[in-house]
């Protein structure tokens, strides 16, 4: 057997550890701004507040160490349970902006002159700020000279006190909040109604689908994405609740209408508010 | 919101020195530098009081660079935590009583017991206690008012009726306007303390001053007899249908239209009430002021007159000049300026200072000053510390809204009295 040849190639410099590793670390490199920053205002926190809500902590004189004892006054907290409750049929009101928002969505997809005018104008509401939702449903709410109780009076309806009654006020600041939440759920949908392919609703009609079934075996499976995204954003808009609540009614009739990130704020930031632990409990609880 | 106003002083200094040389011996310290005030004085009137007072404290003290920094007022109560402990200014609006003690237990305010010695304690003894903490004095107050029943007077007249007295006339004046479809008080609970009025009268009227104020303190049980007594009177009124209709979604000034219609004859309410009423169309021979009669004849009248002030933060960079504006503030000419009825329109607290020729401000004064044997009380949410007095206003609006669940809500309200105190 011939002895190999000596090489000719010349012999390769030793590579640099970042050559070496480029390829590993290059990914993290360009996730090192994103994850310090998540790290920071996020997960950081996160933790911290889990050692506030130990503590007994007015925000400004020395915090006493409580232990789980802000928990455990969570677990006989009325307000608390009121709060959640409310957090959960937030979060299932809400949805009814999809369905809504869809119908919205399909009665405007045709081509009439103005249409885009109509378009715009049903996607007013979400253009608005919330601040301004609540105060314009509040007045129309309003007991004494708003619209909903002028018009129950026309059919012989007594006027109902919708923010000022326990048993309707969430009902009441949800109906608001529906108002701009359809209207997105809405554009979602008329975008994602543009890209639906006509051939498949043509080859849906020969086989004569029409009506509701079209809707469901051939639009709807086409509108996943778009479904998707609705539900996504609406259920972080009834997260988002905040503003509609502190403007209509700041959490009343008596705390009955209040949500927990509202209770958090309550407790722990509003003028009578000096509980950090415990809006830090809350805080835990609800994330 | 913030808005600056800097005194430009240093060009007027020469002339007005002159001018303010009346002032110049209770003041002839040179003062310099800066003095950084921040204030909750944001409505229009209290605005111009605040910016008037400056001004003329800007010319005793030409070398003095003022800046004042309003900030709306509600907007403060919750701010005021941040700017005291971060950035504090020399000089900062507050309220008297406990409303301040977490303030005074952190360390963020100064003692300024050294003020009030001498003439000063005489001259503001009326409010010395409110200003009191742990044996010193921690601000000084520039105006108070009174609260008490306002009410259509012209309304009254129709129906022959006269100013309460007693508890029995008091109900007997409201079932007759009952009878004539007219509501006997107008309210607006949304923000809640304005329940916590009626229960401060209904309560110092029924069980004393002290009473009350320990009940503030969280000396007594919510749960006590006497405590529920007071409820029991307040249940007549609500049984009587004396409140309007639907009071949790109005806020107090959405309360004003029912009395200023004529739906409504009368509001408990504080004298600030009384320029919105005139704002309205009321004239003065229309709405009339009487003081929330006797209930038990057995205690003595007390009433609520809650009083704002000024105080100079422990982190203050020129507390000699603050030192210097708190004295000017709480001067006895000082007070008539401000209080007059084109400025504040409330009362002075200065017992060297006159009282306005205004019907409301002297009525009042009146009842404050002699009526008034009991003691005065702050307000509910001064009195006691911010927890529970959110969670007893709540209560209250509970109660008038269902008057049923009154058991259930005193516990709530001693289980609370357990955990704050």
């Amino acid at each position: 057997m011939a002895p190999l040849p000596p090489s000719t190639a010349p012999r390769a410099a030793p590579r640099s550890w970042w050559r070496r590793n480029q390829i590993a670390i290059t990914p993290w490199l360009f996730l090192a701004p994103g994850i310090l920053f998540f790290a920071i205002y996020v997960l950081i926190p996160v933790f911290q507040s889990f050692n506030v809500s130990l503590y007994d902590w007015d925000g400004l004189g020395a915090a006493e160490y409580v232990g789980l004892r802000n928990y455990e006054e969570m677990y006989w907290d009325d307000a608390f349970y009121t709060s959640l409750r409310n957090n959960l049929i937030w979060l299932v009101l809400y949805l009814l902006a999809i369905p809504a928002g869809l119908a919205i969505a399909l009665f405007l997809n045709q081509t009439v002159t103005g249409i885009r005018i109509y378009k715009s104008l049903f996607f007013f509401p979400f253009v608005i700020s919330q601040v301004v939702v609540g105060l314009v449903f509040s007045w129309f709410y309003d007991p004494s000279f708003g619209l909903l109780n002028v018009m129950l009076g026309w059919v012989g309806l007594g006027p109902v006190n919708v923010l000022g009654d326990e048993s309707y006020v969430t009902y009441g600041i949800i109906a608001a909040g529906l108002w701009p939440q359809t209207a997105y759920c809405m554009i979602l949908y008329l975008t994602g109604l543009n890209a639906v392919d006509p051939e498949q609703i043509e080859a849906g009609r020969l086989d004569n689908a029409k009506g509701f079934r079209m809707l469901w075996h051939i639009i709807l499976p086409q509108l996943r994405p778009a479904t998707f995204i609705a539900f996504v954003v609406t259920i972080i808009g009834a997260l988002r609740s905040f503003d509609l609540i502190s403007i209509m009614t700041a959490g009343g009739p008596f705390g009955q209408s209040r949500v927990l990130s509202f209770y958090m704020f309550e407790v722990a930031l509003s003028e009578y508010g000096f509980r950090m632990g415990y809006g830090a409990a809350i805080a835990w609880c609800c994330s | 919101m913030k808005i600056y106003h800097r005194a430009a002083i240093a060009a007027l200094a020469m002339s007005t020195t002159l001018a303010s040389g009346a002032f110049a011996e209770s003041h002839e310290m040179a003062l310099s530098g800066d003095l950084k005030i921040f204030s909750d004085m944001s409505n229009p009137a209290p605005r111009a009081v605040m910016e008037g007072m400056i001004e003329r404290f800007g010319e005793m003290h030409p070398e003095l660079n003022i800046e004042l920094t309003v900030i709306d007022r509600e907007a403060y109560k919750t701010q005021i935590r941040n700017f005291l402990s971060a950035n504090p200014p020399d000089v900062a609006n507050w309220y008297a009583g406990n409303r301040m003690a977490p303030y005074v237990d952190a360390g963020l305010f100064e003692d300024v017991s050294d003020l009030w010695e001498g003439d000063l304690s005489e001259q503001l003894a009326s409010t010395k206690g409110a200003m009191t903490l742990d044996g010193k004095q921690w601000g000084v107050p520039y105006t108070y008012y009174q609260w008490g029943v306002y009410y259509r007077k012209d309304l009254y007249e129709e129906y022959g009726l006269e100013e309460p007295t007693d508890w029995e006339t008091f109900k007997s004046n409201c079932q007759t306007l009952l009878d004539n479809d007219i509501k006997c008080f107008t309210i607006g609970t949304k923000f809640l303390w304005t329940a916590a009025g009626w229960f401060d009268y209904l309560n110092m009227r029924t069980n004393g001053f002290d009473f009350h104020m320990a009940l503030a303190n969280g000396e007594v049980e919510w749960t006590d007899e006497r405590v529920k007594q007071t409820f029991a009177n307040w249940r007549e009124l609500i049984d009587m249908g004396a409140y309007i209709d639907n009071h949790t979604a109005y806020s107090w000034q959405e309360a004003l239209p029912f009395m200023v219609n004529g739906e409504a004859g009368a509001y408990l309410m504080g004298n600030f009430a009384v320029a919105p009423l005139r704002e309205a169309g009321l004239t003065d021979e229309q709405i009339d002021y009487y003081q929330f009669p006797a209930i038990n004849p057995d205690v003595e009248l007390a009433e609520d007159a809650p009083t704002d002030t000024f105080h100079i933060p422990s982190g203050a960079q020129n507390k000699e000049a603050a030192k210097a504006f708190l004295t000017f503030v709480a001067s006895a000419d000082n007070q008539t300026t401000i209080n007059a009825g084109d400025a504040l329109g409330q009362l002075p607290v200065n017992s060297g200072s006159s009282v306005d020729d205004d019907k409301f401000l002297k009525e009042g004064f009146e009842t404050l000053s002699s009526n008034s044997p009991g003691g005065v009380a702050q307000f509910f949410d001064r009195d006691a510390p911010a927890e529970m007095a959110k969670v007893a206003m709540e209560g209250f609006q509970e109660f008038m809204v269902k008057p049923d669940q009154l058991d259930q809500i005193l516990d709530r309200l001693e289980r609370a009295r357990q955990r704050i105190y």
